[in-house]
């Protein structure tokens, strides 16, 4: 059986300069032409990130805020100028606004732990959503543990929609803290989040947003969502591993006491009294990640550098193109349906495992994600062990996604 | 490598058509094995009659390795005693994992799974009800034990 969907690639962004940026595009797997599909794991690192890292590691490493000499300050400068990048990524108000962890999941930790953890006592609420990836329910859960709180989930339908209106009706006097995803990394629903802050907000609720898969397919200003924290990954958003940010609204950081001590934060030590440093630095504990910091500051302007209106648009037709190539496969059932979807695509195939399914599309050459993809509760709800996953990234072909359907229905003959 | 070294006949005849598949009653044992990296589950039941597996069935959700493996164990295993099925562990682990080894021919049936050591990702599926089987054998030899046996997790 042939399946020729119909084309409609953006006119508006050129894909394959876009490709020529990203060398591992250019590599085979396994005989194929490497088709990579599992962006909402981590995206590829375009040569202006691979350059600006490489430009740091080998003239200006040196530690930072530490010293008087040229490396130092030029260590210094790149990676606070890596930060002023990320606070007009984000239109955050201030430096003091941009915290770097190394990824979404220290950043949650963090609130957890500095915000909530002497804020919360028996009686008080968390509240948190059934999409989440595991990264914002562990944290809760581990601090509800330590103060006594509870931690309440907000529910989903069959289409992997946040019940809103039971979600606001859940934010009750006792909610100290609502948490939620920008967009569900198993099903790729994009959260009505700016309803959901205003509805905390009115009720005086501190809100957390986890952006980890929302900064790479969207615009994103944390002013106009006027969340009190956003926390994101570099790695996803074509930087580097182990460097993030913890957004956070400078009058609310301000109150928080320091996560973890050590060098940087702190401007006096004595035995008796040590006094803190002031923002964001109180925050950053020990050495950084410099290298890291320098990367995401270049992917910002990589980005900047792009169309992005067209990059996006040209994600929403791959998507839609996805959704049309797999429907028409017999057998295929796509799980979460949500209105409005990032450009990812998660579904099951009839008598074919996802992880049979992801090793014989890597024997094509295509890179997908298996598995419960770290939110368990999301599979649980759909009664699903597993799913597969195909997580676009402006740089994705719908040749590509052609190869995807092709090779998930070779899986099907193999498994007939 | 191909898929068909992976994928061979008996695999994918086994994964259709899992034997020794379901609930067991009365066992002597009931072990939970669990994938970490898929989410895959399964259930192991044996009963042991004179220190040899009577019979042992499984039940869950797995992928087609992990499957046709649990499919193939229940088959290989029943009949034989604790230490003849702890000592045919030893040869499938080294079987699954030590690509430096020939094959072992003299596993029959089982060296079917030996295509799992060209994709290192794989192995967990096929060893997970191994590693349920010797946990289950653990917790039957220490009946007090059983209540705090954790489902076991392969760890390849």
């Amino acid at each position: 059986m042939t399946n020729t969907a119909p084309r409609r690639e953006h006119a508006g962004f050129d894909v394959e300069a876009a490709r020529g940026d990203f060398p591992v595009l250019a590599r085979s797997v396994n005989g194929h032409p490497l088709a990579f599909l599992d962006n909402g794991a981590s995206a590829q690192r375009p040569n202006a990130v691979i350059d600006a890292v490489d430009d740091y590691e080998r003239r200006h490493h040196a530690n930072i805020h530490r010293g008087v000499h040229t490396l130092s300050q030029e260590a210094t400068a790149l990676y606070e100028g890596a930060r002023d990048r990320l606070v007009r990524f984000i239109n955050a108000r201030s430096r003091h606004e941009v915290v770097f962890v190394r990824g979404t999941t220290e950043a949650i930790n963090l609130v957890a732990q500095s915000y909530a953890r002497p804020l919360l006592g028996p009686g008080d609420e968390v509240l948190i959503t059934h999409l989440e990836h595991h990264a914002n329910i562990v944290p809760w859960q581990m601090v509800c543990e330590q103060t006594g709180a509870a931690l309440r989930v907000a529910p989903i339908d069959m289409n992997g929609e946040l019940l809103v209106e039971a979600a606001e009706a859940l934010m009750g006097p006792r909610t100290r803290l609502f948490a939620c995803a920008h967009v569900s990394n198993a099903l790729g629903t994009v959260l009505p989040v700016r309803r959901l802050m205003a509805a905390a907000k009115a009720r005086g609720i501190t809100t957390l947003i986890d952006g980890a898969q929302a900064v790479p397919h969207m615009r994103v200003d944390v002013q106009d969502l006027d969340c009190d924290f956003y926390a994101f990954s570099g790695h996803k958003m074509f930087g580097s591993t182990g460097i993030g940010v913890l957004y956070g609204r400078e009058s609310v950081l301000e109150r928080m006491p320091p996560w973890q001590g050590g060098g940087e934060m702190i401007l006096t030590v004595s035995f008796s009294k040590t006094t803190y440093n002031g923002l964001p630095n109180k925050f950053e504990a020990g050495t950084p990640n410099i290298s890291g910091a320098i990367g995401l500051g270049a992917a910002v302007d990589y980005l900047g550098g792009l169309d992005l209106d067209a990059a996006h648009a040209h994600e929403h037709e791959l998507l839609l193109h996805a959704t049309d190539r797999l429907s028409r496969i017999p057998g295929l059932r796509m799980i979460g349906t949500a209105r409005e979807r990032a450009s990812l695509v998660s579904f099951i195939v009839a008598g074919v495992h996802p992880h049979d399914l992801g090793t014989i599309l890597d024997r094509d050459g295509i890179a997908i994600r298996t598995g419960h993809h770290c939110a368990m509760p999301v599979m649980e709800f759909f009664k699903l062990p597993a799913t597969a996953r195909a997580s676009f990234a402006f740089y994705n072909t719908f040749e590509e996604i052609d190869r995807l359907g092709a090779s998930v229905e070779r899986a099907q003959r193999l498994f007939a | 490598m191909e898929l068909s070294d992976l994928y061979r006949d008996v695999i994918l005849d086994h994964n259709r058509r899992p034997r020794n598949f379901g609930g067991l009653a009365g066992a002597d044992a009931t072990i939970e094995g669990f994938n970490p990296l898929c989410g895959d589950r399964l259930t192991l039941r044996l009963k042991l009659a004179d220190e040899r597996i009577a019979d042992l069935r499984f039940e869950g959700q797995g992928c087609a390795i992990s499957t046709a493996s649990a499919s193939l164990m229940t088959e290989a295993v029943k009949g034989k005693s604790r230490a003849e099925a702890l000592a045919l562990f030893e040869r499938v682990h080294a079987l699954l994992t030590d690509d430096a080894a020939p094959v072992d021919e003299d596993l029959g049936k089982l060296a079917a799974l030996s295509g799992v050591r060209e994709f290192p990702a794989r192995v967990k599926c096929a060893s997970l009800c191994w590693h349920t089987l010797v946990s289950a054998l653990n917790a039957v030899a220490s009946p007090a034990a059983a209540d705090r046996v954790l489902p076991a997790v392969s760890t390849e």
